[in-house]
C-alpha cells in the first residue's frame, strides 16, 4: 500500500564530498540513493533501514534504500533525499515559464519495494 | 586550420628534489563562498594536494580528491583522441548546427565563460548557466523588485541579526558561518556568536539549526506564506492567528520575528534554493527581497542568495556584462533576448528545440529532468570537463580540461560578488576551458567564413 508524501531533493555534507570523487563513484552512487524517512512513517510501513522503497511522481519512478531519521528532524511525510541522477528521474520537465523544475517539495507516492 | 595544441606526455618526472612545497592563500572553488585562505600543502612526486588547511569539510575532499591525469585527452564517439582533433569535432558540430545551446559554466573562470558567449554570439545560438536551475528565479526576482545587497566582509563585520531561509550552509557551505557570519568575529559584533542573533527558517531541522538562536519549521510549499505575513506585520498590519494553520508558524512567532528583524542594527537575509526550487519560484525570492527592502524603512537589512558553484556568480556576472542579462539568452536574432521558460536549458532540451549542445563544467545528464536527458541523448553534444560525468558519457565529443582554481588561474566571482584571482597548485597535462573554448571559437570563425550566423537583424533591412 502507498502512502502520499512529500520529497525534498538537497545537498549534503557526504553527497558534495563524493562529488569530488567523481559522480560515478561507488560512494556518490550510494549517498545518492539513500532517502530519509521519518521513522514513525517508517515503522508504519514496516520498513527499517536499509529496507528498500519505491517512490514514484508524476514523471518518474525510483527504487531506493531508506534511512530513518527523527521525527524532529524530519516530520511525518516529509521525505529527504541528496541531489543526484535519482532525484533528478522524479523531476518534470515543465518549469511553468521559468526555467526551473519543481525539484523541491515534490508530490510522490512510498512504497515498499520487493 | 589546426587549433594548433599538443598534448604532453600524461605522467610527467617528478622533480629530483623538493618534494613538497606549500602554496598559500590559494582559492578553493568547490562552493560560492570562494575562501581565498587555503594554505595547500603539494607533493609534486605524486602530483597531490597532501593538506588543505583552513579548508572546510567539502574544501578537502576539493583538493585531496583531484587526481585525473589518467584519463584521455578527448574522446570522440567514444574513441580516444588528441584535443586538436576534438576541438575540430567540436567546432564541426556547432557551426552545423541551425540551433545550438551552450550550457554549464558555473564551474570555470571568467575568462572561459567570457568565451563560451563570444562562441554563442557568432553560431546565433542560445546560451545558459546553470543559474537556471539554481538562483535563476532570484536573477527574475532582482529584475523586479530590486537587491539590497552587501559583500560577505560587511556582514561579516556588522550584521547583528542573521535569517538563513531554505539552506542548509552546514552541509552546503560550512564557512559560510565560520569565516563571513555566525561565528566570525567582526569590527562591530566584537564577540561574534555572541553579539549575534541567527535565525533559521526551513521545512526540515537541517544540522544548520545548531548554530540558531531560533529555528522556524515552515509547512512545505508555504515559505510564500510566510514572507508575506513578515512584510504585512513589519508594516504594523494585522495578521489572522489562522496564518499557523497555513503555514506552521505560529503568529507569535512571526510577531517575535518582525519585531527582532525592525529592532537589529544591521540583518541579512541569506536565502536557499528552498525557495527557488519548490512551488513560488520567483515569488518566494521576490517576497523575501521585498521583505528586506520593507525593513530599511527602520534598519539595516540586506537580501543575499547563497550561491551554491564555485563561479556561478561569476556567469552572472560575465552574461550580465556581455549580453546584459544573467541566464537564458538567445541570440539567433543577432541580438541578446532574455526569457526564462523559452531560453532556458531545460526547457529547451525538454521542448526537444535545440539540435546540438556544449556542455561546460556542468552536469546535466545527471540533474536535469529526464525528458531533457532523453533530447540530450538525441543530439549532438560536446563537453568539457575535467572529470568523466553523466553528460560525457553519452557526448559525441568529451574534452578533458584542467580543473580551475587547482591548475588554472583566472578570475571567479565570489557569491557577494566580489571577484577573486585564481592561484593554481598543480601543474595539468590538459588545457584550459579558456584555451580549448577560444580555439573552438577560432575554429568556428573560419568555417564561418568570418561572419556570423545569422547575420545581425538590421544588416536585411533597407536603408
Amino acid at each position: 500500500m502507498s502512502e502520499s508524501m512529500i520529497l525534498i531533493g538537497g545537498r549534503s555534507s557526504s553527497q558534495g564530498t563524493s562529488l569530488c570523487a567523481g559522480k560515478l563513484g561507488a560512494e556518490y552512487i550510494d549517498v545518492s540513493s539513500t532517502l530519509e524517512m521519518n521513522v514513525e512513517d517508517m515503522a508504519r510501513m514496516g520498513l527499517k533501514d536499509n529496507d528498500r522503497v519505491r517512490v514514484r511522481s508524476a514523471v518518474g519512478e525510483i527504487v531506493v534504500r531508506c534511512k530513518g531519521r527523527a521525527a524532529k528532524d524530519l516530520p511525518s511525510g516529509l521525505l529527504f533525499i541528496a541531489y543526484g541522477p535519482l532525484s533528478s528521474a522524479l523531476m518534470g520537465g515543465d518549469t511553468a515559464g521559468s526555467g526551473m523544475p519543481l525539484s523541491k517539495n515534490l508530490d510522490v507516492k512510498v512504497e515498499p519495494a520487493a | 586550420m589546426s587549433a594548433n595544441i599538443t598534448n604532453p606526455p600524461l605522467k610527467t618526472a617528478a622533480p629530483a628534489a623538493a618534494r613538497t612545497r606549500v602554496v598559500r592563500d590559494a582559492t578553493c572553488t568547490f562552493c560560492g563562498c570562494v575562501c581565498d585562505d587555503m594554505h595547500l600543502t603539494v607533493d609534486d612526486e605524486t602530483h597531490k594536494i597532501v593538506k588543505a588547511e583552513n579548508a572546510c569539510v567539502l574544501g578537502r575532499a576539493w583538493f585531496k580528491e583531484h587526481g585525473i591525469e589518467d584519463r584521455p585527452f578527448a574522446l570522440i564517439d567514444g574513441r580516444e583522441a588528441g584535443t586538436e582533433e576534438a576541438i575540430e569535432a567540436a567546432a564541426q558540430i556547432l557551426a552545423e548546427a541551425r540551433f545550438p545551446i551552450i550550457y554549464g559554466l558555473s564551474d570555470t573562470t571568467c575568462e572561459a565563460q567570457r568565451e563560451a558567449v563570444a562562441i554563442a554570439d557568432m553560431i546565433g545560438g542560445n546560451i545558459d548557466t546553470t543559474t537556471s536551475v539554481c538562483h535563476g528565479p532570484s536573477g527574475m526576482a532582482f529584475q523586479g523588485v530590486g537587491e539590497s545587497t552587501a559583500t560577505l566582509g560587511e556582514i561579516r563585520n556588522r550584521a547583528d541579526l542573521l535569517v538563513f531561509w531554505g539552506g542548509n550552509p552546514a552541509e552546503s557551505h560550512p564557512r559560510l558561518f565560520t569565516r563571513y557570519a555566525v561565528t566570525a568575529k567582526g569590527m562591530y559584533v566584537p564577540n561574534g556568536k555572541k553579539d549575534r542573533t541567527v535565525v533559521l527558517v526551513d521545512v526540515r531541522r537541517t544540522p544548520s539549526a545548531a548554530v540558531a538562536d531560533i529555528f522556524i519549521q515552515v509547512k512545505p510549499r508555504r515559505d510564500f506564506e510566510v514572507l508575506w505575513a513578515l512584510r504585512a506585520l513589519v508594516k504594523g498590519a494585522d495578521v489572522d492567528p489562522d496564518i499557523e494553520q497555513v503555514t506552521g508558524v505560529a503568529l507569535a512567532t512571526l510577531q517575535d520575528l518582525a519585531a527582532r528583524m525592525k529592532a537589529c542594527r544591521f540583518g541579512a537575509l541569506m536565502f536557499g534554493m528552498g525557495l527557488t526550487m519548490t512551488r513560488g519560484r520567483h515569488f518566494n525570492s521576490g517576497a523575501l527581497l521585498a521583505l528586506a527592502s520593507d525593513l530599511n524603512r527602520y534598519t539595516h537589512f540586506i537580501a543575499k542568495p547563497v550561491r551554491g558553484h564555485g563561479n556561478v556568480t561569476g556567469a552572472d556576472n560575465v552574461m550580465s556584462w556581455q549580453t546584459g542579462f544573467p541566464f537564458g539568452v538567445n541570440l539567433s536574432r543577432g541580438y541578446p533576448r532574455f526569457n526564462p521558460g523559452e531560453f532556458t536549458t531545460v526547457d529547451l532540451l525538454a521542448r526537444g528545440d535545440v539540435d546540438a549542445a556544449m556542455i561546460i563544467a556542468a552536469d546535466p545528464g545527471a540533474n536535469f529532468p529526464q525528458s531533457a536527458i532523453d533530447h540530450l541523448r538525441r543530439i549532438p553534444v560536446v563537453v568539457l570537463d575535467p572529470k568523466l560525468s553523466h553528460t560525457s558519457r553519452h557526448a559525441k565529443v568529451a574534452i578533458t580540461t584542467a580543473t580551475y582554481g587547482i591548475s588554472v588561474g583566472g578570475t571567479v566571482y565570489r557569491m557577494d560578488d566580489v571577484p577573486l584571482t585564481l592561484r593554481p597548485a598543480l601543474p595539468s597535462p590538459y588545457p584550459s576551458d579558456e584555451t580549448v573554448l577560444k580555439a573552438i571559437r577560432q575554429r568556428v570563425k573560419e568555417l564561418l567564413g568570418g561572419g556570423r550566423v545569422p547575420a545581425p537583424a538590421h544588416a536585411g533591412v533597407a536603408a
